[in-house]
């Protein structure tokens, strides 16, 4: 396989994270809703810890971005 | 890989070029050229110096100006209460100025001044900004950790009720993640900001290239990457609101194990 479309496709493949990331984020703030529903009294107390999981989720997808972008513009 | 012929190319807007000075204003091997980067960090720093200005008036009843001002303060104020006590009445004027300048940066970074010819540039999105941000939040935690509990600091690395044959285990895991903090912390910061402002100039060559393919498919393309631009705009808006709350909050937290360990 040529080394340039080798390269290519695997920034294809980090955009797998990307993705898997959207779900992890999905299912942040889903949980948190629907907690939050159930008990909206105490849901204003707990944002922080809904923004923590949040940017935790967020920063693997982003490490995926990193890879793409390591992979097109910098290998 | 160099841009192709008619192709827009995306990193072009994280470019640094010297507006004021040339390529030979070296102290020490490093170049003090007066960047578009350092440029757009001047503009908001000087953009927060007015607005925070203009809500210091101390009226009994505030106008709007001052009342915006102090809902920033306030939140700070009690985003530290809640995550650090009272001891974290001290950190309010760092964490607020930290808040307001990131969430200024990425807000100017998005204006479509390129309209008027002007083209903001996102210095947040930029690792060498983003990192002096988290290195210093990173040095206070060791200060204010080692000042306060001297020696006692590093039982931040040994949680409370750890059984005796798992402590050198864990206390390397809680290591690497602490000195992984401000890596991690600048990291999410300027790649979130890169990826949107990569995203919307991709989105800006569909629209481009759209409309010049003639008539036909072209237009179709170019009309619904343009509806879709609008409403990453305004997720980017969201998201440059939400990476400095994160940012600020992360620092309040760190802040907090160095105040009060575990």
């Amino acid at each position: 396989m040529e080394p340039a479309s080798a390269k290519l496709i695997g920034a294809g493949l980090a955009a797998i994270g990307a993705g898997m990331a959207a779900i992890g984020v999905g299912n942040v703030f889903g949980s948190f809703l629907e907690s939050a529903l159930r008990n909206p009294g105490a849901a204003d107390g707990q944002q922080g810890r809904l923004f923590i999981g949040f940017a935790a989720a967020e920063l693997l997808g982003l490490l995926s971005f990193v890879v793409a972008m390591i992979l097109i513009f910098v290998a | 890989m160099a841009a192709e012929q008619g192709k827009v190319d995306p990193m072009h807007q994280f470019a640094i070029e010297p507006l004021f000075g040339t390529d030979h204003w070296e102290i020490a091997g490093y170049n003090i050229a007066f960047t578009n980067s350092a440029l757009w960090m001047a503009i908001s720093t000087l953009a927060l110096l007015v607005f925070v200005a203009g809500g210091m008036k101390r009226q009994l009843v505030p106008g709007r100006w001052q009342m915006a001002v102090e809902s920033f303060t306030g939140f700070i104020d009690s985003m530290l209460a809640a995550n650090i006590g009272p001891a974290g009445k001290k950190y309010v004027p760092y964490i607020f100025s930290l808040f307001m300048f990131i969430l200024f940066a990425n807000i100017l970074g998005l204006m479509p001044l390129g309209v008027l010819g002007i083209h903001p540039f996102t210095f947040t999105s930029h690792f060498s900004a983003t990192g002096v941000l988290s290195i210093m939040a990173f040095a206070i935690v060791l200060v204010v950790g080692f000042w306060k509990h001297g020696f006692h600091f590093f039982s931040l690395f040994v949680p409370h009720g750890t059984p005796l044959p798992m402590i050198p285990l864990i206390f390397v895991i809680e290591l690497v993640s602490f000195l992984v903090r401000p890596f991690s912390l600048g990291l999410r910061l300027f790649v979130a900001m890169m990826a949107g402002h990569v995203l919307l100039e991709v989105l800006s060559g569909f629209v481009i290239n759209g409309f010049n393919a003639g008539l036909g498919l072209g237009p179709v393309v170019g009309v619904l990457s343009f509806l879709l631009m609008i409403a990453i705009q305004a997720l980017e808006l969201l998201v440059a609101g939400i990476q400095a709350y994160v940012f600020a909050l992360l620092t309040s937290l760190y802040l907090n194990d160095a105040e009060n360990l575990h």
